[in-house]
C-alpha cells in the first residue's frame, strides 16, 4: 500500500475494486465501514458480485468480468471532459499525460457501457465523485490482478490516482491489499526471480557483486529466474529437474490443477517443507516438518509495509524445526556453511544488505512495527510513499487500451466463472480446515448463482451440479445467493473436493505471470 | 498545550478542548472505574459507574461523557461517589446470575441461588469468567456484598447454537459494550438493544440466533464484554486466565498483520485475543480469533519423511538432510543450477524467506525462486 490502513479513515472518497474486503481483510474493512458510517466518507464499489460492502456503498458499479481497463479509462475520460483533473499535479509530478489523454478520447461513457455493462450515468457519477474528493483512496485486491491484463489494470488505477492527484498525501493512494500474512515480506526479501532484497535487480552486475561480497560467494547469476507459473511448464518439459517447495500448496492454489499434477510428477526430485502433509507434500520424495508461526521468532511485513514481530509462544511438535534452520542445514551440508544463532542474527544481516530495512531492528519494533523504507536507525519509517516524488522521479502515465479476457463465454460454455475466498476459510484450507467451528460455517465447496440463472437452468438451492470448463469438471452444491449477478457464477477455491482451480484458466499476464483466475467460461448441469 | 485547567483530587491538571473528565484523569494516571465505556466508541454514561463529585453540582456526574471545563473541582473517590458506586454494583449483581463468591454469604438463600445458577448454565462451577470479570473486580474493590438475590428463573435461555460464542443473557448487565463493539468498531450491525424494561435483551434483528443473523463471529463483542455474558465456547469452563501465559505476536492469516495475544496453557494455544495497538487496535476476525486449532492439530508433521516405493517412512533429520543436500548437489552439478527451482512462502517469516533466497542464489546458483503472491 502507498498509504497505511489507518490512513483510509482520512479519505473522503474511497474506491474499492476487486476486493471482497469484509471477507478477505475483515479488520481492514472495519476502517472503510467506519469512514462511511461515522465520518461521512463516500464509498464507490466496483465489483462483479454484490459483495457485502455494496450495502455501504454510495455507488456500486457492476462491470462485466475482465473489463477493468475499460471502466477505469471511462472514469478518466469523464474526468478530463469535465475538467476535474488535477492540472498542477499532472504538470509538476508526472509525464506522458498527452499520450494518455489522446488514447482516452474514445472511452466515452457509451463506449464503455458497451464493454463493461456499466450504465453511462453511473460511470459519470463515479468519476465526478472520485475526482471531486479532497482525498481519494483506491483499494484493490486480486480481482484486479488475477487477469491476463492484471498489470494493465494496476497501471490504469495508478493513472486514475495521478490524474486526480490522489497520491502522496493522507487519505489517498493506490493501495493493494495483500492476501497472505507475509506476501509483502516474501517480496521484500527477494523471494522473486528477478530481484534480491528490497527489489535490487539480479540483472544488475553491481548488485550481484555487492551480494557476492556480503555472502562470501562468487558467480551469482545475473540471469533473472523463472516465475512459479513458468517453472511448472519447464518441469513438465523435463527441463526443471528439482523443486524445493517451502510452505506452498500449488496442488490446490494454482490454475489448471491437472496440469500442475502432471508437471510435479515429471520432476526428478521434489522436496516439500510444510506443517501438514498437503496435497503437494504427498507427491514429494522428501517431506521436511516445519514450525508454524506460533512456534518461532521473526518478523512479518504487512500490507502497509509495516515490519512487525513474530514471537514464539509454544514449542513445535515432534522434530519440527524453523524453516530457516532447515534451509541453513541443507546449505551447510552442500558445502556452504550457513550458521545463525537465531532469527535476530538473520534480521541483522537483512538490515545490512537491504536499504529499505537498514534502520529497522528488533529493538525498534518491540512495541509497534515500522513502515519501510526506513533507511537509518534514526529514520521514523515511511507511512506514506511518494509524498515528494515517485521512485523513478516523475510519475509515468501509461496509455493502456482494454483487451478482452483470454476466454469468452460461448454457446457451449455460456456462463462466466470467477473465484475467490470465503470469510471462514483461508487459501487452500490447510490451516482453517483444522478448526471444526470454521468448517461448520463453511463446510464444502459450492457454486454461487443468481436466482435468475438458477431458474434458467432449473436448479434449486442445494442441488448437486457439475460445472465444467475446457480444462476440467467438478461437482458442487448450488447456492442461490443475492451476491451473484446474472451470467456470472462464483466458486471459492479453498476446497480440494470441488476444487475451483480444476476449472480456471492458466492464461498468464505477460508481465506479472499471474494466471487469469478471475475469468473463465463454464457450463452447468444437474449432476447425474 | 492548553493552559486551561481543572482540579481533580486536589491536583491542577491541564486539558485540551473536547477532552472528557475521564480522559484527563486517565492521562494523569488517576483511576476512575468504567464499565460501559468502550475505547473508540461514543461514550454513553449508561452504567454510571464512572460518576464523580463536582463542586457546586447538585448530582454526581458521569466522567466518561462530561467534557472537562476550566475551574471544575472534581473528586473521584469521595464518600458520596463511593456510596453511589456501591449501590450501582449492588443493583448489577442483583440483576442476574452473578454467583461469584464476593456476594459472600453463608445463607441458605445463597446456596439455593448457586444451585439454581448451576442448573441454568449447565455447570458445576462458579461463573465461567470468575477471576476475569470487571464487575467482580469492582465488587471486590468497593467491598460490595449483595444480599438481595434474584431467585427467579433466568428470563432468556442461553444461546449455544453457534460454534464460537456462548451468549448467557442471565449474566448480561446491559452495559451496551457489545452493541457498540459491533456497530461502532466492527460495523457489522448484527446486534442491538431489544425489548424494554425488565424484558431488556441484546438481540439480533428479529431476535434470531447469531448464526442466522448478520453476525460474522469476529468476537469483538466477546472481547468487549466485561462480565460472563459473552464467552468463547471453547474457553468456557475450560481455561482459567491465571493458568495461561500470553505472548504477543502477529496473525498468520491475511496481510493486515493484526497484533494478537496467544494465550498458552501446557504448551498449547487455548485462546486468542486482539492487542490494543496498530494496525488493529484490539479487533480481530473470525479466523484470527477462532482459527488457531491447526497449531495443535494431531495432523501436524512431526518427523522428516522419505518416500520409498511410493510410501513415506519416518527418518532422522541427519538422514533426510543428507539425502536432500546430496541430491540437490548432484542435480546442480550435473544439470546446472537453472535446472532447479525454489518456491518460498508468504507464511514464512522475513528471516526465513531471506535465508531461502540466499540459499537459492548462493548455493543452488539460480534465480529460479518465486512464491504465491501471484496466486
Amino acid at each position: 500500500m502507498t498509504n497505511t490502513i489507518a490512513d483510509i479513515e482520512q479519505a473522503d472518497v474511497i474506491l474499492v475494486t476487486g476486493s471482497n474486503t469484509t471477507e478477505n481483510h475483515p479488520v481492514l474493512s472495519t476502517v472503510i465501514k467506519r469512514a462511511v458510517k461515522f465520518r461521512g466518507a463516500k464509498l464507490i464499489v466496483v465489483d462483479p458480485r454484490r459483495i457485502k460492502l455494496t450495502e455501504f456503498a454510495h455507488l456500486w458499479l457492476r462491470p462485466n468480468l475482465g473489463t477493468d481497463v475499460a471502466w477505469i479509462n471511462g472514469l478518466m475520460h469523464v474526468i478530463l471532459k469535465e475538467k476535474l483533473n488535477k492540472a498542477d499535479f499532472i504538470a509538476n509530478r508526472t509525464e506522458g499525460f498527452d499520450a494518455l489523454s489522446k488514447m482516452l478520447e474514445k472511452y466515452t461513457p457509451d463506449f464503455v457501457e458497451g464493454i463493461t455493462g456499466i450504465p453511462a450515468e453511473n460511470l459519470e457519477a463515479a468519476a465526478k465523485m472520485f475526482a471531486g474528493a479532497k482525498a481519494g483512496s483506491i483499494l484493490y485486491c486480486m480481482g484486479i490482478t488475477q487477469h491476463i491484463s492484471g498489470t494493465d489494470n494496476v497501471k490504469s488505477l495508478a493513472n486514475l490516482a495521478m490524474i486526480t492527484g490522489h497520491l502522496g498525501a493522507p487519505g489517498t493512494g493506490v493501495n493493494p491489499l495483500r492476501g497472505q500474512n507475509n506476501v509483502q515480506g516474501a517480496c521484500d526479501m527477494g523471494g522473486l526471480p528477478n530481484v534480491y532484497t528490497a527489489y535490487q535487480p539480479v540483472a544488475d552486475l553491481a548488485m550481484a557483486r555487492k551480494m557476492e561480497e556480503a555472502w562470501g560467494v562468487t558467480g551469482l547469476s545475473t540471469q533473472p529466474g523463472l516465475t512459479v507459473t513458468k517453472m511448472l511448464p519447464k518441469a513438465h518439459a523435463g527441463e526443471l529437474k528439482a523443486l524445493y517447495i517451502i510452505g506452498e500448496n500449488p496442488m490446490l492454489s494454482d490454475a489448471d490443477l491437472n496440469h500442475v499434477e502432471k508437471s510435479l510428477k515429471h520432476l526428478d526430485f521434489l522436496v516439500v517443507q510444510d506443517i501438514f502433509l498437503t496435497e503437494t507434500a504427498q507427491m514429494a520424495d522428501v517431506v521436511l516438518p516445519s514450525a508454524c508461526f506460533a512456534e518461532k521468532d521473526g518478523t512479518f511485513s504487512n500490507t502497509e509495509r509495516r515490519v512487525q514481530r513474530v514471537r514464539q509462544a509454544v514449542t513445535a511438535p515432534g522434530q519440527a524445526k524453523e524453516d530457516w534452520w532447515i534451509t541453513a542445514q541443507i546449505a551447510s551440508r552442500m558445502g556452504y556453511p550457513m550458521q545463525y544463532a537465531d532469527s535476530r542474527a538473520i534480521f541483522e544481516e537483512i538490515a545490512r544488505v537491504t536499504p529499505s530495512y537498514a534502520g529497522i531492528s528488533y529493538r525498534r519494533i518491540e512495541d509497534e512495527g515500522l513502515h519501510w523504507p526506513c533507511p537509518t536507525e534514526e529514520h521514523p519509517g515511511t507511512p506514506i510513499l511518494h509524498t515528494q516524488q515517485f521512485t523513478r522521479g516523475k510519475g509515468l502515465f501509461h496509455a493502456i487500451e482494454w483487451i478482452p479476457p483470454a476466454e469468452q463465454v460461448d454457446e457451449e460454455y455460456p456462463l462466466y466463472l470467477t473465484t475467490g475466498r470465503l470469510l471462514y476459510q483461508y487459501h487452500t484450507g490447510t490451516m482453517t480446515m483444522k478448526s471444526e467451528d470454521l468448517n461448520e460455517r463453511a463446510p464444502e465447496s459450492f457454486v454461487e448463482i443468481s436466482g435468475k440463472d438458477a431458474a434458467k437452468y432449473n436448479l434449486q438451492d442445494g442441488d448437486q451440479v457439475t460445472i465444467a470448463s475446457r480444462r476440467g469438471e467438478i461437482r458442487v452444491r448450488v447456492r442461490i445467493q443475492d451476491k451473484a449477478v446474472e451470467g456470472t457464477v462464483f466458486i471459492p477455491f479453498h476446497f480440494a473436493q470441488g476444487a475451483a482451480n480444476q476449472l480456471t484458466n492458466g492464461a498468464l499476464d505477460p508481465v506479472s505471470g499471474i494466471p487469469e483466475f478471475k475469468v473463465c467460461a463454464v457450463k452447468i448441469g444437474k449432476a447425474a | 498545550m492548553s493552559t486551561q485547567t481543572l482540579t481533580i483530587n486536589g491536583r491542577d491538571l491541564s486539558f485540551e478542548p473536547g477532552e472528557t473528565i475521564l480522559a484527563v484523569a486517565r492521562r494523569h494516571h488517576i483511576d476512575i472505574p468504567t464499565l460501559c465505556h468502550l475505547k473508540g466508541a461514543t461514550p454513553t454514561g449508561a452504567c454510571r459507574i464512572c460518576v464523580v463529585e463536582v463542586s457546586g453540582a447538585q448530582n454526581l456526574i458521569t466522567a466518561c461523557n462530561t467534557p472537562a471545563a476550566a475551574g471544575l473541582v472534581v473528586q473521584t473517590e469521595s464518600a458520596a461517589v463511593v456510596a453511589a458506586r456501591k449501590q450501582i454494583i449492588q443493583l448489577m449483581l442483583g440483576s442476574g446470575n452473578h454467583n461469584c463468591a464476593v456476594r459472600g454469604s453463608d445463607h441458605q438463600e445463597w446456596t439455593s441461588f448457586q444451585v439454581k445458577v448451576q442448573g441454568e448454565d449447565g455447570s458445576s462451577q462458579l461463573c465461567p469468567v470468575w477471576g476475569d470479570c470487571r464487575l467482580q473486580d469492582l465488587a471486590y474493590r468497593y467491598q460490595v456484598s449483595a444480599e438481595r438475590f434474584d431467585a427467579g428463573p433466568a428470563r432468556y435461555a442461553m444461546e449455544t447454537v453457534n460454534p464460537f460464542i456462548v451468549r448467557d443473557f442471565s449474566r448480561c448487565i446491559q452495559c451496551g459494550r457489545c452493541v457498540q463493539a459491533c456497530n461502532e468498531v466492527q460495523v457489522n450491525n448484527a446486534i442491538q438493544f431489544g425489548y424494554k424494561g425488565p424484558e431488556a435483551k441484546i438481540i439480533t434483528p428479529g431476535d434470531r440466533p447469531l448464526k442466522d443473523s448478520d453476525c460474522v463471529f469476529c468476537g469483538e463483542c466477546v472481547q468487549a464484554c466485561p462480565v460472563g455474558a459473552l464467552v468463547e465456547k471453547d474457553v468456557r469452563y475450560a481455561v482459567r486466565p491465571w493458568e495461561t501465559q500470553k505472548t504477543r505476536t502477529t496473525c498468520s492469516y491475511c496481510g493486515v498483520g493484526c497484533q494478537l495475544y496467544l494465550h498458552v496453557r501446557d504448551n498449547k494455544v487455548v485462546k486468542v485475543t486482539g492487542a490494543e495497538v496498530a494496525p488493529n487496535h484490539g479487533s480481530l476476525c473470525v479466523k484470527g480469533r477462532f482459527g488457531y486449532h491447526f497449531i495443535n492439530s494431531p495432523e501436524r508433521l512431526t518427523d522428516p519423511l522419505i518416500k520409498e516405493n511410493g510410501t513415506f517412512r519416518k527418518a532422522s533429520w541427519d538422514e533426510a538432510l543428507d539425502l536432500v543436500a546430496g541430491k540437490f548437489k548432484q542435480i546442480r552439478d550435473t544439470h546446472g543450477g537453472d535446472s532447479m527451482g525454489v518456491l518460498v512462502s508468504a507464511r514464512m517469516t522475513n528471516e526465513e524467506n531471506y535465508v531461502a533466497q540466499k540459499f537459492t542464489r548462493a548455493v543452488l546458483k539460480t534465480n529460479n525462486i518465486d512464491h504465491c503472491a501471484r496466486l
